[in-house]
């Protein structure tokens, strides 16, 4: 028990994702003919305003590039396991998971930083190459900011995992994950930074959508790469995410364990 | 029986027309039952439709969204003014909205390829490719054609534009001619998932993804790519050059005036291509079995 289950759950979502080898291709292809369309939408707003959000123009041309390697590992507009999870929940299934000796949460958690490990493989560096090879990316040149990243990216896909794992649990009382899960996902869309940077969302808004914890899926993990936080920035940066890691996890085991009560109510 | 049928095929089969023409009136019908069905089975459910089509209209305001926050930055965007963009916007969002509705349901081919369920389709006696694209019809894409119309309707109010009876014309041209594009388009990527039935989201690149490109001037895009999208895959006649006809622009390219008003035409041709796609499709499916 312990660390070397969670770890056989986090290979079996690893593995049970790469089965699906088209569809992965298909993805990828479609990441990179949006991440061409925004690359050219940016090099005009940028030669208009040069700097625009702190960003130069092969600044902004990565960020774009890392939005599309990140949108499936981060599962920015949902997805990855919350359909399973809610369909359980509205059969009943999900009694069978709580009687099992595993705990819940952390269960679904491994199956999907496994599920993210080979998205970020598999649909994340390949268009990153192509955009690489078709524009001119700001790369980190040290192998420390390319950790840093990594390290961002995790806790990120955290962050994006506790979101979709209360989305999820709405199914006890809603019974049905689609009203939820639109709104995790319009959410996901705009406060995520993957439309255009939240560095140019202006005032009052742009202080509250970096607040949020959607920033944590890509707007710090891409101001990491672009090495925008250095020294104590940098720690910051991992603590606002580890924050709302923390903060979400915490909540969905509260959620978790005031919906199993009411299961047990219900006679399971 | 069995003569009664022998008899009719007997009197369609020598004039092929008819047969055509019998099989799409067919088709039309079949699927505007499916569709009835749908419809009556989603306003059971009032206000899980209300949230829907509103989350559908809010999910693509946010594209808009996102312009309106360039514009807070810039006055210009590849040498096109917001209500210019707007006009570029309206007409694509609107023209992809309609065939969306019509036709979006078809990106599910693939998973009835994958789990068998395509062959109840087959046997019954209505053309697949109605049952296909009425399958699940959904009435919250509404949402997303009254987003189109408002940005539409916001640009043409703004712009001052020198109105002739053609330029009228072209609005409504522009916008019919566009959905059938795009719906070609639904066609050949549902015909595409025959061969390759976990490739739905290559489909994407050209459904949403072209719709992405399009709410753009072409002036944004390098030569190569607006080559592509005007003679590859003809995504340019949806709006960019009818709106460039509107706002007495010049073309990309260097393209001749008259292209405007090409629409039809283009729409005509990729609905020959997507149908005999489509019916390659069908006939080289083989049924998983289960």
């Amino acid at each position: 028990m312990g660390m070397r289950l969670y770890a056989v759950v986090a290979a079996g979502g690893f593995r049970r994702h790469a089965t699906y080898r088209i569809a992965t291709a298909a993805g990828v292809f479609t990441n990179t003919v949006f991440g061409f369309i925004l690359a050219y939408t940016y090099t005009a707003l940028w030669d208009e305003r040069p700097q625009l959000g702190g960003y130069d123009l092969s600044q902004a041309l990565t960020y774009v590039w890392l939005g599309q390697a990140l949108l499936a590992t981060s599962a920015m507009m949902g997805g990855g396991f919350e359909d399973e999870l809610v369909e359980r929940i509205r059969t009943g299934d999900v009694a069978v998971d709580l009687y099992r000796p595993v705990d819940l949460q952390l269960w679904w958690l491994a199956g999907d930083l496994g599920r993210a490990a080979f998205q970020l493989l598999a649909r994340g560096v390949v268009p990153m190459l192509l955009g690489a090879l078709a524009f001119p990316l700001a790369l980190p040149g040290s192998p420390g900011v390319w950790l840093a990243f990594l390290v961002s990216v995790t806790l990120g896909v955290v962050v994006s995992f506790a979101l979709r794992y209360l989305v999820a649990l709405s199914a006890f009382w809603l019974m049905d994950g689609a009203g939820a899960a639109q709104i995790a996902f319009l959410a996901g869309l705009f406060f995520s930074g993957l439309l255009l940077p939240l560095t140019l969302f202006p005032g009052v808004l742009g202080e509250v959508a970096r607040a949020l914890p959607w920033s944590a899926l890509l707007q710090v993990p891409a101001d990491v790469f672009l090495g925008k936080h250095a020294g104590w920035g940098l720690v910051e940066a991992f603590a606002f995410q580890g924050g709302w890691a923390l903060a979400l996890l915490l909540a969905g085991r509260l959620v978790q364990s005031v919906a199993t009560r009411r299961v047990v109510v219900q006679g399971g | 029986m069995a003569e009664v049928t022998e008899v009719s095929r007997a009197v369609e089969v020598p004039d092929a027309v008819f047969v055509e023409r019998s099989r799409l009136v067919e088709g039309v019908r079949a699927y505007g039952l499916i569709v009835a069905m749908w419809l009556r089975s989603t306003m059971a459910y009032r206000a899980s439709f209300a949230m829907t089509a509103f989350g559908n209209f809010a999910a693509t305001g946010f594209d808009f969204v996102a312009i309106l926050l360039m514009f807070a930055h810039v006055d210009e965007l590849g040498g096109y003014t917001l209500p210019e963009i707007a006009l570029l916007y309206g007409a694509s969002g609107t023209a992809f909205g309609l065939a969306d509705l019509v036709l979006g349901s078809m990106d599910r081919l693939g998973r009835r390829v994958r789990d068998g369920t395509l062959d109840t389709l087959l046997v019954r006696p209505v053309p697949v490719l109605a049952q296909v694209a009425a399958d699940r019809f959904a009435l919250r894409r509404l949402g997303r054609i009254t987003q189109g119309l408002l940005v539409l309707g916001y640009g043409l109010a703004v712009l001052d534009i020198a109105w002739t009876p053609l330029k009228v014309v072209m609005i409504p041209l522009m916008l019919l001619s566009g959905a059938a594009i795009f719906g070609a388009v639904f066609v050949g990527g549902a015909a595409f998932q025959f061969f390759a039935q976990d490739a739905a989201e290559v489909q994407n690149s050209f459904t949403y993804g072209g719709n992405t490109l399009l709410q753009y001037p072409p002036t944004v895009f390098a030569k190569d790519l607006v080559r592509g999208v005007t003679f590859v895959v003809p995504l340019a006649f949806v709006n960019w050059l009818p709106t460039l006809y509107v706002l007495g622009r010049e073309y990309p390219l260097g393209l001749p005036e008259w292209v405007a008003f090409l629409p039809p035409v283009v729409a005509g041709v990729c609905w020959g291509l997507a149908g005999a796609a489509w019916r390659a499709g069908l006939r080289s499916y083989r049924s998983t079995g289960n």
